[in-house]
């Protein structure tokens, strides 16, 4: 379980290009909820997830994940409950190192690191096993470096990294935005697919409305650093996008003036 | 050409600054951290140990203790980095210059001469090779130790996070790498070999001076980046044996340019030729590829 209360953050305070990304932003999301996270620009959805990763520090309020606060603990601190997905698929692995030792270092996420050899020959059939299930033939090439792979292959296997090891909240950063539409849609029936095997707690942003609503069981939105309405179950099914935007003025009272949300 | 003895000679500086090329490896490949530092490091190598052996300690320990000193150097610059948000570059420029003083400190006096004094070359007299070849003997096998355990610890699940570190920092910090920590360890790391270095150099040449160090990181960078030319570094173990060849190519590259009267070189010149090879080290392996370019477009 992870909660948010009340977080507030200020990029540039105090000078011209002050910016306030997240004004009161609280969110709960409970054991096994996948919550798609959907607003526009400057709507605060990577800063907030940002502030959960620990990549920023927030300047009050308060994150608190299965009962412990790291409101003010760094990221490599919070990397053993939390797990990540960048929307650049270059940002989840590390393109000089192999395949096999991009795993290495996931499997070893938010542990201690000794000196034994990083990859273990008792890894291999796990990282075989797990690739094999991405159906990418990458099973053959776990000596091959990262950066020979495509973007697409590259974010399923961040994907894999991030679920290698358990987590308390899996945080997904449009990380089908950056992928032709072909890919992306097979990240996406991947992320699927893994979350709910292993019944995984995640957050996904997105700007895609529809998106938003064909997966997952809970969708927020953010409008101006905080959460504008949070839909979920019976309420949640059979919306469409007409329905989001028509639910998104009414709560706002103003119109949507952002094509890209209308989109997809 | 080039005399036997000096051909030992080049050999011998070469291994000693294959040790630095290690380090230079960790610092700017490896961390992605241009470190500076190792002016000041070599020379406290050389400092540390040639002061603890006049004053009748055992030259292994000595070395050992240029070993640490250098790390100390090392974790300053990182510190300055990590911790104050000093540029890199800049931290590394700042410890340098500090150590110039503090080399004098350590000596007490600009220079001091180790000739009649027990080193740790000293006992390897005794087995019957040529008196040139003892430290080529010697330093070679030190470079062989220093190069498995430098390539057990890059394939260690601490080395992988070091690598990762210099690669993609925030992919590192996802993972849960304190990066700072990794920073600091192998500035240090890094800067204990050069240290290693600045301590072998001393006892091999029988003195410590406190300008020893002026250009170390260009030798340094030029046999990494000269290795790198001749051994495409893919994999850890290509990388490090890259560093020991490019440095004693290098050296020996310097020994055929000061022997060659033709070329009417002399000792003076010596960083002349080291900026000029550089410089070809670096534009060279271009100037290769787009002539092989050129010629597969025309062919096509």
């Amino acid at each position: 379980m992870i909660s948010a209360d009340d977080l507030r953050l200020t990029f540039g305070k105090g000078t011209p290009l002050e910016n306030p990304a997240l004004r009161g932003m609280s969110l709960t999301v409970n054991q096994g909820e996948f919550v798609t996270v959907i607003g526009s620009n400057g709507a605060g959805k990577s800063t907030f997830l940002n502030a959960l990763a620990g990549e920023v520090m927030v300047d009050s309020g308060q994150i608190v994940v299965d009962n412990q606060d790291v409101t003010r603990l760094p990221t490599y601190k919070r990397a053993s409950r939390v797990a990540r997905v960048f929307q650049d698929p270059l940002a989840g692995t590390c393109e000089n190192l192999s395949i096999e030792e991009n795993l290495a270092l996931a499997i070893k996420r938010g542990q201690r690191r000794g000196l034994t050899t990083a990859v273990k020959k008792q890894y291999l059939g796990q990282f075989r096993e797990s690739l094999a299930s991405l159906k990418l033939g990458l099973e053959n090439r776990l000596g091959d470096k990262m950066g020979l792979l495509s973007g697409g292959q590259r974010q399923a296997v961040s994907l894999l990294m991030a679920s290698l090891t358990p987590s308390s909240i899996l945080l997904l950063d449009e990380h089908t935005a950056a992928l032709d539409p072909k890919t992306a849609a097979f990240v996406l029936e991947l992320t699927k697919k893994i979350i709910e095997e292993q019944k995984l707690t995640a957050l996904m942003v997105t700007h895609s409305m529809k998106q938003a609503l064909d997966v997952g069981d809970r969708t927020v939105m953010l409008h101006q650093g905080q959460v504008v309405f949070d839909i979920a179950g019976k309420e949640r099914e059979g919306l469409e996008v007409k329905d989001l935007l028509g639910l998104f003025e009414k709560q706002r009272g103003l119109e949507v003036d952002d094509d890209s949300l209308l989109l997809g | 050409m080039l005399s036997e003895i000096a051909f030992y000679g080049a050999l011998e500086t070469g291994l000693i600054y294959g040790l630095v090329a290690f380090g230079i490896y960790i610092s700017f490949r490896v961390l992605d951290f241009p470190d500076l530092t190792v002016d000041g490091s070599f020379p406290l190598g050389a400092a540390v140990s040639a002061i603890l052996i006049i004053h009748g300690w055992n030259p292994w320990i000595a070395t050992g203790a240029a070993v640490l000193a250098g790390m100390a150097a090392g974790s300053v610059t990182a510190l300055l980095n990590v911790k104050l948000k000093i540029l890199n570059l800049l931290a590394s420029i700042l410890t340098m210059i500090a150590l110039y003083s503090v080399n004098l400190r350590v000596m007490g006096r600009p220079n001091v001469a180790l000739l009649s004094e027990e080193t740790v070359l000293t006992p390897w007299y005794d087995l019957g090779l040529a008196y040139h070849q003892v430290p080529v003997v010697l330093f070679l096998i030190v470079v062989l130790v220093a190069l498995f355990l430098l390539w057990r610890f890059m394939k260690s699940e601490t080395g992988l996070a070091m690598r990762a570190t210099g690669a993609n920092p925030r992919m590192a910090r996802a993972q849960g790498i304190a990066t700072g920590g990794m920073i600091v360890l192998g500035v240090a790391l890094s800067n204990g070999l050069v240290g290693l270095a600045g301590a072998l150099f001393a006892q091999s040449q029988g003195a410590a001076d406190v300008t020893m160090g002026v250009g170390v990181i260009v030798i340094g960078l030029a046999s990494l980046i000269g290795g790198e030319a001749l051994i495409t570094p893919s994999t850890v173990i290509r990388a490090l044996m890259a560093c020991v060849v490019g440095a004693i190519i290098y050296r020996l590259a310097i020994a055929f340019a000061l022997n060659a009267d033709v070329l009417g070189l002399q000792a003076q010149d010596l960083n002349l030729i080291t900026a000029v090879l550089v410089t070809l080290a670096i534009v060279l392996p271009g100037v290769r590829n787009s002539v092989v370019s050129k010629f597969t477009r025309k062919k096509a």
